[in-house]
C-alpha cells in the first residue's frame, strides 16, 4: 500500500428504505442523505448547508428525525428510514402535504421535506402541539422563503385534520 | 473540499468490550464516533484527516440511564432526546434537561450524546455548565479498568481532556441532592436553536436566613474550557444579597473568566454579558418566595 492511510473496504449494508428492503455496497463513512439520493434516486432529501444546522435533508431513521448528511450510512444498517417520497399512499397526500399544500407552507420547496418530516416525527408523539410546541419541533429546520407563519398554520391545520379524520 | 469516503475505515464492534479491546490494542489508531454531529461535520468539510474510525452509536452498554436512590447514572451513550425526556432529569436536573433542549435542533438531538459533548470539549456546549454546577463524576472504561473522577477536572485546556487514548467515557453521575436548589440557566446567542451561545450560564443556589447558604455557578464560552466559577462563589456565599455583593460578584466574575474575540462575540462584550448573567442569577436567586423554585427562563 503507498499511501500512509490505509484505505478503506466497502461494506455490505442493508436497510429498508419506506418500507421496501435494500442493500447496497458502500464505504461505511458515505453519508447516508448521498446514499439516498445517488443509489437510490430519492431526492427528496436536500443538501442545504451540510453540517446539520437547516435540516433539509431530514429523515426518519427507525422513527427518530435526523439530519442524513451527518449520519454515516453504516449507521442505517438495520434501521428502518423514512423520506419523504414515502409519506403519500398511492395518489393519496398525507395530512401534513394536504395542510402545508391548503396553507401556502411551500415556496422554493428545498425545505419543504425536512418540515414535512420534522411535522411528522413532532405530530406522532404530540397529536395537538401548541405553537411553542411546533416551533420548538422544527427549529432545526431553516426556510428562507415563507416566513414561517405558514407553516406553522399547516402543522396546525394537519393536527386539527388528523383529530376529525 | 469534501472529503473521500474510501479513505476512512470505519467499524462497528458493536459491544463495549470488543471497543475498548480494540483501543487497547491500537492505541491512538481509532477515533471513537457517536452520533456524528461533530466528526461528521467536520469530515463533510473536509476538516477531519483520513482515519480509522470505530462507532460507539448506540452501544447499549452505553445508553441507559439508571436510577438509584442517591445517584443518576447517565450512559455516555445516551442522546439529549434521551436526557431531557427522562423523568428524573426533568423533574430533579432542570439544568441539565433544559441545556440538553437547547442543543441544536430535535435531528441533532437525537444523534448527539452526552459523552461526544463532553470529548468534544468545545467551552461553548450548553450542557456543560450544567454538569459542572451539579458537580457530575465521570466513570471512564478501558481494558485496564473503570476509573472516576470530578467532571471538573477533566478539562485540561482549549480541546484537552484527561480521556487516555484507550478510554472511553462510559457514565455521567449525578448526585440526587439538588432538588431543593434555586436553579437559573440562561442562554444568550444569536438564537436560540441551532445558535451556539455567545455565553452562557448555569446556577443553582440556595438561601437561608436571608443569606447565600450554598451556590454553583459554571459559564460557556468565557475560558478555553467551560468554567465554573470558584471564585465567584467564594465571595457570595454566606453573604446577603444586595447592590455592594451583586458589584463585587460582578467584578469578581469578570477577573475570573478569560473569554476571547471570535466569529460569534468579543471578549469585551463576553465580559460585561457573563458578569450581568451572574448579578441576574443572583438577583432572582434572592427574590424566591418559596423555598423550592424553578426556574428557567
Amino acid at each position: 500500500m503507498n499511501d500512509s492511510c490505509e484505505r478503506a473496504a466497502k461494506a455490505e449494508i442493508s436497510f429498508t428504505v419506506n418500507g421496501e428492503a435494500k442493500s447496497i455496497r458502500a464505504y461505511p463513512m458515505e453519508r447516508l442523505l448521498d446514499v439516498l439520493r445517488l443509489e437510490f434516486g430519492l431526492t427528496g432529501a436536500k443538501e442545504g448547508c451540510g453540517e446539520g444546522e437547516c435540516g433539509s435533508c431530514s429523515i426518519l431513521m427507525d422513527g427518530a428525525l435526523v439530519n442524513s448528511c451527518l449520519v454515516p450510512v453504516l449507521h442505517a444498517a438495520g434501521t428502518s428510514i423514512a423520506t419523504i417520497e414515502g409519506l403519500a399512499v398511492e395518489d393519496q397526500l398525507h395530512a401534513l402535504q394536504e395542510a402545508f399544500l391548503q396553507c401556502g407552507g411551500a415556496q422554493c420547496g428545498i425545505c419543504t421535506p425536512g418540515m414535512i418530516l420534522a411535522a411528522s416525527h413532532l405530530l406522532q408523539t404530540k397529536a395537538e402541539p401548541t405553537t411553542e410546541e411546533i416551533r420548538e419541533g422544527l427549529s432545526g429546520n431553516l426556510c428562507r422563503c415563507t416566513g414561517y407563519s405558514q407553516i406553522l398554520e399547516a402543522v396546525m391545520e394537519a393536527s386539527r385534520r388528523r383529530a376529525v379524520a | 473540499m469534501r472529503s473521500n469516503p474510501s479513505d476512512y475505515e470505519m467499524i462497528a464492534p458493536g459491544s463495549l468490550h470488543a471497543i475498548v479491546s480494540l483501543l487497547a490494542k491500537e492505541p491512538g489508531e481509532w477515533l471513537p464516533l457517536a452520533g456524528g454531529t461533530d466528526l461528521m461535520v467536520q469530515y463533510a468539510a473536509g476538516k477531519l484527516p483520513p482515519r480509522k474510525l470505530i462507532s460507539i452509536w448506540n452501544l447499549p452498554e452505553l445508553r441507559r440511564i439508571e436510577v438509584t436512590p442517591n445517584v443518576l447514572q447517565i450512559g455516555a451513550g445516551c442522546t439529549y432526546t434521551d436526557v431531557r425526556s427522562h423523568e428524573v432529569v426533568a423533574r430533579e436536573f432542570p439544568l441539565l434537561a433544559g441545556a440538553a433542549r437547547w442543543t441544536g435542533g430535535i435531528a441533532n438531538q437525537n444523534r448527539g450524546t452526552i459523552g461526544g459533548n463532553i470529548v468534544n470539549a468545545s467551552p461553548a456546549a450548553d450542557s456543560l455548565p450544567a454538569l459542572l454546577a451539579y458537580e457530575a463524576e465521570l466513570v471512564l472504561v478501558s481494558v485496564r479498568g473503570e476509573r472516576k473522577l470530578p467532571y471538573v477536572s477533566f478539562h485540561t485546556g482549549y480541546k484537552q481532556t484527561l480521556l487516555a487514548p484507550d478510554e472511553l467515557i462510559q457514565t455521567v453521575c449525578l448526585q440526587r441532592r439538588y432538588s431543593r436548589y434555586f436553579s437559573h440557566a440562561r442562554k444568550v446567542g444569536a438564537r436560540n436553536a441551532q445558535a451556539i451561545s455567545k455565553v452562557c450560564i448555569a446556577g443553582l443556589g440556595r438561601m437561608a436566613n436571608g443569606v447565600v447558604e450554598d451556590i454553583r455557578v459554571a459559564l460557556g464560552s468565557v475560558a478555553p474550557v467551560p468554567l465554573r466559577l470558584t471564585k465567584t462563589e467564594q465571595v457570595v456565599k454566606g453573604q446577603t444579597v444586595d447592590a455592594a455583593l451583586m458589584t463585587l460578584a460582578k467584578k469578581t466574575t469578570m477577573a475570573e473568566i478569560r473569554p476571547i474575540d471570535d466569529i460569534r462575540s468579543t471578549a469585551r462584550y463576553r465580559s460585561e454579558v457573563a458578569g450581568n448573567l451572574v448579578v441576574e442569577f443572583l438577583n432572582r436567586l434572592n427574590s424566591q418566595p418559596a423555598e423550592r423554585a424553578l426556574d428557567y427562563g
